[in-house]
């Protein structure tokens, strides 16, 4: 990739490896590992106490609801993302939508008026780009990536902010994917009952796109 | 006609228009790129469906040329 096509915003993250498919796949065990560390133990609490003194069942519960409940935080961590934001003036939210139109096809126009997400597919996945933060789904996995990434103006129309994270995601995937914090990395049905209900839709299709 | 524009509260403003036989258009096209590379901005072409090249210079032979603000990760936005 020659050095105008690598997004100039990698240099502000110079420490970070460059993201690609290996380093995805890294990432994902990490976050596994990091999800099996948190409710291993719990697990493990709960079912020694209940072993060693029945009458610490109520204990127990409380061990085994900590073991579900921090990995629900992660995955609202990652839905929260794509979590759509305030909107601002009318005129200006209008005219962003519009110029976000020109950018994409007719089904991912549709989708982004049902969802506010706008669907892109790349080399790493498919992506769900959102105001302040994308989600890729890999294909032929089940696992979910989820970005946060936002322009560094906070007064753009969210058309705007949008099409912002569309053309650096177009100019160079693996730079936008390095450049944006990985907030979660986990089980697609995780995330997905996490996203508020008009959001569904666009990470179903995203994974149907990932499947076809 | 082609157009230069930079992405910003209002949705977009254009900040130039020319064609490639109007060299006064021409200069004052690059003039203003400039400029926005001067505020910070980054210069966008798309190249078809799906793809977009950053551009250093202004590309006086696109049809459009988009100034974006810089990106960076992270935390939420309220």
């Amino acid at each position: 990739m020659s050095a105008e096509q690598v997004l100039p915003e990698v240099a502000t993250v110079h420490w970070r490896q460059r993201v690609d498919a290996d380093k995805l796949v890294r990432d994902a065990r990490l976050w596994t590992v990091t999800t099996t560390a948190h409710v291993v133990p719990f697990v493990a609490v709960a079912g020694t106490m209940v072993a060693l003194q029945p009458l610490a069942a109520p204990v127990s519960a409380i061990a085994l609801a900590h073991a579900w409940i921090i990995p629900e935080l992660y995955a609202q961590r990652g839905a929260n993302v794509v979590r759509p934001r305030r909107k601002g003036d009318v005129a200006a939210e209008d005219r962003a939508v519009g110029f976000l139109g020109d950018l994409v096809d007719h089904e991912a126009r549709e989708l982004h008026a049902r969802t506010g997400l706008v669907l892109e597919e790349a080399s790493l996945g498919v992506w769900l780009v959102g105001e302040a933060g994308a989600l890729l789904v890999r294909r032929g996995s089940k696992r979910v990536y989820c970005y946060c990434v936002r322009a560094s103006d906070p007064d753009l129309p969210s058309g705007d902010r949008i099409a912002h994270l569309l053309l650096a995601l177009r100019a160079d995937e693996q730079g936008f994917a390095t450049v944006a914090n990985l907030a979660f990395s986990g089980a697609r049905w995780r995330v997905r009952r996490r996203l508020e209900p008009q959001l569904r839709p666009a990470l179903d299709a995203a994974v149907r796109r990932a499947y076809d | 006609m082609s157009r230069l524009i930079r992405m910003d509260q209002t949705g977009h403003t254009t900040l130039a228009e020319w064609s490639t036989d109007d060299p006064a258009a021409v200069e004052a096209a690059v003039a203003a790129f400039r400029r926005e590379l001067d505020r910070g901005y980054y210069g966008v072409v798309t190249t078809g469906p799906g793809q977009a090249e950053m551009v250093r210079d202004l590309p006086v032979d696109a049809d459009l040329v988009i100034m974006r603000a810089p990106i960076a990760g992270g935390q939420l936005l309220p």
